[in-house]
């Protein structure tokens, strides 16, 4: 098998399953009972806390444990508006989130909000200027991704969060949940007062997931009941779940400066091979990109018919992401790029690993070529 | 830009004569070992005044870490730049970008070098006007500004300052002797243990522990306390002293009423002994007077009658919701309100006696036989040493 999805989802370490595993086994226990077990219990997320805080560099009581990116991102973003609507209902995202902040402000619009919705150049990147111009006295929150889940550009969330310093009443939500472990991020130091984190991204669980909240912020909680996690997000918590995603993180960012190096390699050779296929147009920009996607398109191509043709061989890719592929037609993000109809509509997505070889690189670029010819001989 | 390092105040200490050189080192050394985690920071003192530099270190972990130690007045992140009008801009400008809801500011020019060439009142202007076309959303106040950036060019360099910072004040730890904290687990006494230490005092702590009544979470619940004390602080000694057997005793032999003074009584004796054995001058409780029934002037000079220690209450004057207030900001509130027993719950009578006498009580005691109860409490007394450093013991480790 040749995995190159790894945008959609990520193999478990290993260590990652056995740390779930041994914490459901020894400390199975509810954190909030009263007996010695439900303290060895609370013990541990605390403990979870505080690694987290300590590979993130901010600090513990800013941690709360989630169930993954959607809802991460949706507890910021309604989490946010719903309770600070009294200062304001004006709030501010790009044309190219991911629907869980996307939809998010899609459904704040129908409760009475006024969203701008800004766009994004040819690399897909927003503009910082045109953040700074959208803000009004109105304006509550900016929500803006780290890095593109589709092509992979990276959003300057460092400088827009320069200009959100300045707006003391407004807060800023950055969803990094493709940026962990691919583009380093200073949160303590950018101006962000909410942060994304996803485990089954890099090689945690699903279900498992971290909204950093910076301290002195409140959320309207989306869960109501027991007052978990500071009454943002109640519900019996997920220790198991909770040390898995932080063993995750620690091994992420203690291999990231080499597995950032690799698969920028990786990319830059997959860059030069398939600039050589006049077929195949490249939507991954060149610079300000990720180095772990690599999204192309291959205009004329039903990338479903490749997809297919490439999973026969035991070759894994995407079309547009996982998370929207069930829905027809165009990429939003191509389309919001300013490509037209044939380019938007024919994108694959390849996305790689720390541990994706140049091997696989090669295979998949030999079967891609093949699988490419076999069709338009089939059509014509 | 970084801010690079921290200027220190400290305001009462100045004043105190004598004794004055050994309260700034004493301060000195506290915010050295408050800073132990970050290697390269440096306390630096001139006159009057004491410097962290940073040295590469994050800012706010650092004035984190100096809003814990007592004796400090006030703390500003000031950055170090060259004397060079553009280089004084930009840090200037940084400074007020960095900091949150400031909406507006004042600048203030120190020309201590008379050689730069821009005298202070135009560099003022020249700044001010630097910064309001640099940004937006601020405006200048000059008679209450969110925040006054002091510029200060002296010889060898120019000095930005921009938020004041309140420190906790008080006097440096150590610096008043050592006091016996009783600590219970409620809200009340870590907030004294607290206070006293904001007066120089260092603390060591006593619990009374009366397994099975009471579960080993009610401890690690005080342990915990003790644990967030030693944040303003050094090392804390907690004495955990077993005490099922005298309360039995009590329960047994004592008329209930008059029960819950009785173990009072009981557990300043045992206190007294400790802090004989420790050479500790005095003892600190959370007491107040009317907070709770029991809380009388009777009961207290009952109580009193068995030491004739100095027993410190810190928060006799004070109302519940300042005390609750307090032990918010010390984040000890969380801990105390967790819903575990303690021994002065567990026994409760239905009606104790809120105003006790002397002489019925002694009367009462004679009946029954302590000592050999109470020294053994003393003897079999165990203490955690709390440093403040969590996780040492490491059943977790491997699971992250």
């Amino acid at each position: 098998m040749i995995y190159l999805d790894n945008s959609a989802t990520t193999r478990p370490d290993p260590s990652v399953l056995h740390s779930f595993q041994q914490v459901s086994e020894h400390f199975f226990a509810n954190p909030s009972s009263i007996h010695p077990f439900g303290g060895e219990a609370e013990k541990l997320l605390q403990r979870s806390k505080e690694q987290a805080a300590e590979l993130l560099q901010v600090q513990p009581d800013e941690m709360i444990f989630t169930a993954g990116g959607t809802e991460g991102n949706n507890l910021a973003v309604k989490g946010i508006a719903l309770e600070h609507r009294n200062r304001g209902s004006h709030i501010i995202t790009t044309e190219v989130e991911h629907p869980s902040v996307h939809e998010a402000f899609h459904g704040l619009e129908r409760l009475g909000f006024t969203v701008t919705y800004l766009p994004v150049d040819a690399q897909g990147v927003v503009s910082t200027d045109d953040v700074q111009d959208a803000i009004t006295d109105d304006t509550i929150l900016i929500s803006v991704m780290h890095v593109n889940n589709e092509i992979g550009s990276v959003q300057p969330v460092k400088q827009i969060g320069e200009v959100a310093k300045q707006y003391p009443k407004l807060f800023f939500h950055v969803d990094n949940v493709q940026g962990v472990g691919k583009v380093p991020l200073d949160l303590a130091e950018s101006g962000i007062d909410l942060c994304t984190i996803s485990g089954h991204k890099l090689h945690g669980l699903k279900g498992t997931g971290l909204l950093y909240v910076k301290n002195g912020t409140t959320l309207f909680p989306l869960f109501h009941g027991g007052g978990q996690e500071k009454s943002f997000r109640s519900g019996t918590e997920n220790v198991a779940g909770a040390v898995s995603l932080v063993k995750a993180l620690r091994l992420t960012i203690e291999r990231r400066e080499v597995g950032i190096r690799h698969m920028s390699q990786l990319q830059a050779q997959l860059r030069d091979k398939l600039y050589t296929m006049e077929d195949v147009l490249v939507n991954t920009p060149e610079q300000k990109a990720a180095p772990h996607i690599m999204n192309i398109s291959i205009p004329g191509l039903k990338p479903e018919v490749l997809i297919h043709m490439l999973g026969e061989k035991g070759i894994y890719v995407s079309t547009k992401s996982a998370c929207s592929s069930k829905r027809e037609d165009e990429s939003k993000i191509l389309a919001a790029c300013g490509y037209g109809r044939d380019r938007s509509t024919s994108a694959l997505r390849v996305s790689f690993s720390y541990d994706t070889t140049e091997d696989e690189i090669n295979t998949f670029f030999q079967e891609l070529k093949e699988a490419i010819g076999r069709f338009k001989a089939v059509m014509e | 830009m970084e801010y690079d390092h921290i200027l220190i105040r400290y305001g009462e200490m100045a004043l105190k004569g004598k004794n004055r050189k050994s309260f700034i080192l004493q301060l000195q050394n506290n915010l050295k070992q408050q800073l132990e985690d970050f290697p390269h920071a440096v306390v630096k003192r001139t006159q009057g005044r004491m410097f962290v530099l940073l040295n590469g270190h994050d800012s706010e972990a650092i004035i984190h870490k100096c809003k814990q130690v007592f004796g400090i007045h006030s703390l500003s992140p000031a950055i170090q730049v060259s004397n060079d009008e553009d280089e004084i801009k930009a840090a200037a400008l940084w400074a007020l970008q960095h900091e949150r809801d400031v909406r507006t500011f004042k600048v203030t020019v120190k020309r201590i070098d008379k050689n730069f060439p821009i005298r202070s009142q135009q560099m003022n202007q020249i700044l001010g006007a630097h910064l309001l076309s640099s940004t937006s959303g601020f405006s200048v106040d000059v008679h209450e500004p969110d925040m006054e950036l002091k510029v200060e060019i002296r010889k060898e360099a120019t000095y930005i300052t921009s938020r004041i910072i309140p420190g906790l004040g008080g006097l440096p730890v150590g610096t008043s002797g050592k006091t016996l904290l009783l600590l219970s687990g409620g809200i009340d006494s870590p907030v004294a243990g607290f206070l006293t230490m904001k007066r120089g005092v260092e603390i060591e702590a006593v619990h009374f522990h009366s397994p099975p009544f009471t579960s080993e979470r009610a401890k690690q619940k005080v342990l915990d306390l003790a644990e967030k004390l030693t944040h303003y602080g050094n090392t804390i000694k907690v004495h955990i002293v077993p005490f099922t057997d005298v309360q039995q005793h009590i329960h047994r032999e004592m008329p209930e009423k008059y029960a819950m003074t009785i173990m009072r009584r009981m557990m300043m004796r045992i206190s007294e002994q400790i802090c004989k054995r420790e050479s500790i001058l005095s003892m600190s409780t959370g007491e107040s007077l009317g907070q709770v029934a029991s809380q009388t002037m009777e009961s207290m000079n009952t109580i009193n009658e068995v030491t004739n220690y100095p027993v410190l209450r810190p928060l006799v004057a004070m109302d519940k919701d300042d005390i609750v207030k307090i032990s918010k900001t010390i984040a000890t509130f969380d801990i105390s309100i967790r819903p575990y027993e303690d021994c002065c719950t567990i026994f409760v009578p239905k009606s104790p006696k809120t105003r006790p006498s002397r002489e019925k009580v002694n009367e009462i005691e004679d009946q029954a036989d302590f000592s050999e109860l109470l020294r053994k409490a003393v003897d079999h007394t165990d203490v955690v040493t709390l440093t403040g450093k969590t996780g040492t013991e490491d059943v977790f480790h491997d699971l992250f």
